[in-house]
């Protein structure tokens, strides 16, 4: 089983990276966009004996503890 | 064996080996290759591997001297520092890769050259680089460079050596063909070098680093193709680094270095394992037997082919005591690396590859790296153009106006945007940062510094491909000289075009014969380097640009001299001529200066404009070599508080970047007279070599004035440092008259300002 | 006084900081290896400066989890004297001994270049020679020094004097353009609430002799030495 984990930096802290790309994206030409937030993404993959539930517990473990710093980070996941 | 393909000349040109060459490999197997050993054969009879278009060029340099422990021929030369310590050092050019993925291009070179050095049991204590661009007023050329300098700062920063200096250079020629030549340097106790000799027969071959994956497949053949415009899809080709695995490594490879098990040992570069099994039996005059199974791999189903053919970085190959392996182990296992004996030395002179014991390839040793094909190709000198006319009277312009575009120049601005993004400090040596001629860091524990110098000018290599090289070389040892250094020895990255056109290979004769006539005229060998050809995209190729890294030694360190103004009130001496001898040079000068616009609106670059128009000016070696005698002696002697090479830019920019403010220290001025007799704008921004910039104090000018007399060198004392204002007056009238703080803000803002947008 | 220093995979900057106690303070110091839990009798530990597991995931992220930092905790928790240097002072910002955490530089580069600090305040361990107000010289070298904290916690760590250094300009003042990666109020370095625990991105070992530009880093190791003695 696979876990696809998003993190991001939270709403409430500025993201000099998403900043400068929306920026720079509407320099060249694309005036539409509002908000540009970027993050990162990991796929991992789980051991086949596993059940969805256990995979949602060792994920949700693994996001908190590992890949998010809680104090400027927030994440969201996907389990296929 | 694996079945045969069969060899059409299609498959001969995927491989860039000549029908001829082709024959060769027949005569030597005595049978058709199969598909691994062509590619054995491409990647090791290419350019990038076997020099073989400029090697019988390259023969001709000096390379021996007391101070050689190692030339030409190993991973890095060595010269000796004294008191034990010894220190290597080299340059490799990365420019196609930067070119096709400038981050990532920029960063294994940088990798590339960082294991080169510690492969011979040096800790890399100084990294520098010399980088050329298309104008940076392109959206292009800006992402090209953005990228590089972002990919050897990720890289140098991670890994921990300071990159401490270097050179970049902005002109039409480098759009298409970015030039990235990455230098390093390492010290070591002189009794603890390391080579990259398989000796002992029966002594087991370690591979240790990253697994290895499909990356760079046929970069060196890459590298020695001209471009067109299907390269873009060249993209996979290109290499990832990761700087904190190759951070492990280093460690753990001067670790296992200290158990005295290690025999011999040589990074996996450019053709990676092919590259390294062969030169390794090559040297020690052995046989490899190594089976591709047991090489850690990063994804499956890899060929023989790939595997002997992948660039992944970060790996090397070693050849350690039978019995001793253990010992070995133990160390990449602390530092968390792979480490797996993947075959041993044998004693018939084969590189022999096994796929699960059974045989893949089977080539002799010798064949592919000291027996590769060597060519002597055309050569042909091109039609010369005379210089026009000078205009006839003096001169007069706006001199002030003229300097503040040639500030303005990106080729002559501030590099600050550049070097802030490189850690130049790490490891506390750094003792001249960057931005003074020469960098400069201490030997811990001694009372030595090293002080190292990027030099190359492939404008005016263009003009004169001898006198130019000879020019960099002077430059270069100049650098060195000024910050209290002596010059010892130098390594080299040849930059051409292609060289089966014979006026490219006319260029490289002249340039090899320039700097072989300057680095003896200044003594200082040529302990090794790198060739760069077919630097060419679409035929346009680059100018020939050698560049020259040089050495030296400062001891004591108290003999450590800045570039930049100490204090008010210290007089302002030029050792070496004013101008020179009328030449083409002096005309053309005259000419194209009475033709100049001093106007910075639209951005235009007036200093690049200016000096692609000039022909190459003369060099005077032995004049040379006087005024860098007459510079050194009068800072060991205590004379010289400061002094700085006149060079881009000429005697005018210099006098104005002394003055710069650094941190801590304000801005100060010169109060200039110049000598009546000469033309002022000639004076003041010709680019005349021999010509050094110094301060003293008063009372020790006339000693200075007997050094440079014994040495029949002209010195002219030109004025005072003061404060603020940068005044030039002649025959009683004010020709310039600038305040320091604006000359700074227009120098400082260029870079900065071009690059205000990431995108 | 004894120092140690760790050393984690990719730190690069442990070397430095042992020269400048052992050549320039003539201090007694060792290495202690990421997998260790003896911390070997010292007195203060320094956290050095690099790239700790490459800085992958998160400056810092990864090296919370070696085994040292269980000890330094616990050594922190009696008092002891942590110093966390750049990226010493992200590890100590992952593993919770300090508050709040970093962001990319505001010019989203790596910035590496010689900075002027004001010494906010000299009432703990590392500050004891200076007086509030001084200035010190010392070089920055990093990619994610941008210090961020929500606004109420950062008001309490203010309150609590847990700010300990500001980058200002070469006469003191706080101002944006003193600010090379745009940390929240210029932020250079803050302790924990007790004083023992000081995170900087400044290098201080980098400014301990005359021949490097600056000796002012030499005054806060001085500062460390003394406080002991006195204890």
């Amino acid at each position: 089983m696979r876990a696809r984990v998003y993190v991001s930096l939270k709403k409430s802290v500025l993201d000099p990276q998403g900043k400068t790309i929306h920026h720079s994206l509407e320099n060249i030409g694309f005036q539409q966009i509002t908000e540009v937030r970027q993050g990162k993404f990991f796929e991992i993959d789980f051991a086949p004996e596993l059940t969805r539930e256990e995979v949602r517990a060792e994920v949700e473990k693994i996001a908190k503890d590992v890949l998010t710093n809680p104090v400027i980070e927030e994440f969201s996941y996907r389990i296929e | 064996m694996q079945a045969n393909l069969s060899i059409t000349a299609d498959v001969l040109e995927q491989h860039n080996l000549t029908q001829a060459e082709y024959d060769r490999i027949l005569s030597i197997l005595g049978r058709c290759p199969n598909l691994t050993e062509l590619g054995i054969f491409s990647v090791m009879w290419s350019e990038h591997c076997s020099y073989k278009s400029s090697k019988l060029q390259l023969k001709r340099l000096p390379t021996q001297g007391p101070q050689v422990l190692q030339g030409p021929g190993e991973n890095a030369g060595i010269i000796d520092i004294g008191d034990g310590y010894a220190v290597a050092f080299k340059i490799e050019s990365h420019n196609h890769p930067s070119f096709v993925e400038p981050y990532q291009g920029a960063a294994t070179g940088v990798g590339g050259i960082l294991r080169d050095i510690f492969t011979m049991g040096a800790r890399p204590i100084a990294a520098m680089n010399s980088l050329r661009f298309g104008p940076p007023d392109q959206p292009r050329n800006r992402r090209i460079m953005e990228g590089v300098v972002a990919g050897i700062a990720g890289y140098g920063n991670c890994f921990g050596v300071p990159t401490v200096g270097g050179e970049v250079v902005f002109e039409g020629c480098y759009s298409q063909n970015p030039l990235v030549n990455a230098f390093a340097l390492g010290l070591f106790r002189k009794d603890r070098i390391f080579y990259g000799k398989a000796a002992g027969i029966g002594n087991p071959v370690i591979y240790v680093g990253a697994k290895t994956g499909r990356d760079g497949i046929h970069g060196a053949t890459m590298a020695s193709a001209e471009f067109d415009e299907a390269s873009e899809s060249k993209r996979p080709n290109v290499q990832v680094g990761d700087p904190f695995l190759e951070k492990l490594l280093l460690e753990a490879c001067l670790e296992a270095m200290k158990t005295g098990a290690v025999v011999g040992i040589q990074d996996m570069g450019a053709a990676g394992l092919t590259c390294s099994t062969c030169e390794m039996g090559g040297r020690a005059d052995t046989g490899i037997e190594i089976d591709l199974a047991k090489v850690p791999q990063r994804e499956e189903g890899m060929t023989p082919y790939e595997i002997m053919l992948s660039e992944s970085q970060e790996r090397m190959l070693l050849v350690a005591e039978r019995g001793r392996e253990e010992e070995i182990f133990r160390i990449f296992r602390k530092w968390e690396i792979d480490a797996v004996a993947i075959g041993e030395v044998t004693g018939d002179g084969m590189l022999r590859i096994l796929e699960r014991g059974r045989k893949v390839a089977e080539i002799p040793n010798r064949v592919l790296t000291d027996e590769a094909p060597l060519y002597r190709r055309p050569v042909a000198a091109p039609a010369r153009t005379s210089p026009p006319p000078p205009p006839p009277g003096p001169l007069s312009m706006d001199w002030g106006g003229l300097l503040e575009c040639f500030l303005a120049s990106p080729n002559l601005s501030s590099r600050e945007w550049v070097y802030r993004q490189y850690d130049h400090m790490v490891r506390t040596n750094t003792v001249q940062v960057p931005g003074a001629d020469a960098a400069v860091v201490r030997v811990k524990n001694t009372r030595k510094a090293l002080a190292m110098s990027l030099d190359g000018n492939g404008r005016y290599c263009r003009q004169d491909p001898r006198v130019g090289a000879q020019l960099a070389v002077a430059e270069s040892c100049r650098n060195l000289v000024c910050a209290g250094a002596r010059p010892l020895a130098a390594t080299n990255c040849l930059n051409m075009g292609n060289p089966e056109k014979p006026e490219i290979m006319w260029q490289m004769t002249q340039v090899v014969e320039g700097m072989g006539e300057a680095c003896r005229a200044l003594g200082t060998p040529v302990t090794g380097g790198n060739v760069s050809l077919y630097n060419e995209t679409l035929g346009e190729g680059i100018d020939p640009t050698p560049v020259i890294g040089m050495v030296g030694l400062i001891e004591p360190l108290s003999r450590l001299r800045g570039s930049w103004f100490v204090r008010e009130g210290h007089r302002i001496v030029l050792l070496g001529p004013l101008v020179g001898r009328p030449t083409g040079y002096s005309s053309a000068v005259r000419h194209n200066l009475s033709r100049l616009q001093p106007s910075r609106e639209n951005g235009a670059d007036v200093y690049t404009g200016w000096v692609s128009r000039l022909p190459c000016p003369p060099l005077d070696l032995d004049l040379e070599v006087r005024v860098q005698r007459t510079c050194r002696e009068g800072i060991e002697k205590g004379l010289i508080l400061s002094a700085h090479d006149c060079s881009d830019g000429g005697l005018v920019v210099a006098l104005a970047e002394m003055g710069f403010s650094r941190f801590g220290a304000g801005t100060l001025g010169a109060d200039i007279l110049l000598p009546s007799a000469e033309e002022v704008g000639e004076a003041l921004f010709a680019e005349y070599p021999s010509r050094i910039l110094v301060t003293v104090e008063e009372e020790n000018l006339a000693a200075l004035e007997d050094i440079a007399g014994l040495q029949g060198v002209p010195v002219t004392p030109l004025g005072w440092v003061v404060p603020d204002v940068l005044s030039v007056r002649r025959s009683g009238s004010v020709v310039l008259e600038r305040s320091v703080v604006s000359l700074e803000k227009i120098w400082r803002n260029c870079l900065g300002g071009l690059f205000a947008d990431p995108l | 006084m004894k120092f140690g220093v760790l050393m984690f995979p990719g730190s690069n900057c442990e070397h430095d900081a042992y020269h400048a106690i052992r050549k320039v303070l003539r201090q007694p110091a060792e290495f202690i290896w990421h997998q260790s839990t003896d911390l070997r009798d010292c007195q203060a530990i320094i956290v050095p400066g690099g790239f700790s597991y490459g800085d992958y995931l998160r400056t810092g992220a990864i090296a919370r989890f070696s085994p040292v930092m269980g000890a330094v905790r616990r050594f922190a928790d009696r008092g002891g004297l942590v110093l966390g240097i750049c990226n010493g002072f992200q590890i100590l910002l992952e593993s919770g001994l300090l508050p709040g955490a970093m962001l990319r530089n505001r010019g989203l580069k790596y910035v590496c270049r010689q900075v002027s600090i004001r010494v906010e305040n000299a009432r703990i361990p590392f500050t004891g020679l200076a007086r509030e107000g001084d200035v010190w010289n010392i070089p920055i070298g990093h990619m994610e020094g941008n210090y961020t904290l929500d606004a109420d916690a950062f008001r309490w760590l203010e309150r609590n004097r847990q700010v300990v250094f500001r980058y200002c300009n070469p006469d003191g003042e706080i101002t944006a353009e003193a600010n090379p990666n745009g940390s929240v109020a210029n932020v250079a370095g803050i302790c924990n609430p007790r004083g023992n625990v000081l995170g900087m991105m400044p290098h201080p070992e980098r400014a301990s002799e005359p021949l490097l530009g600056s000796e002012d880093g030499v005054r806060l190791f001085q500062s460390m030495i003394q406080s002991r003695s006195q204890a």
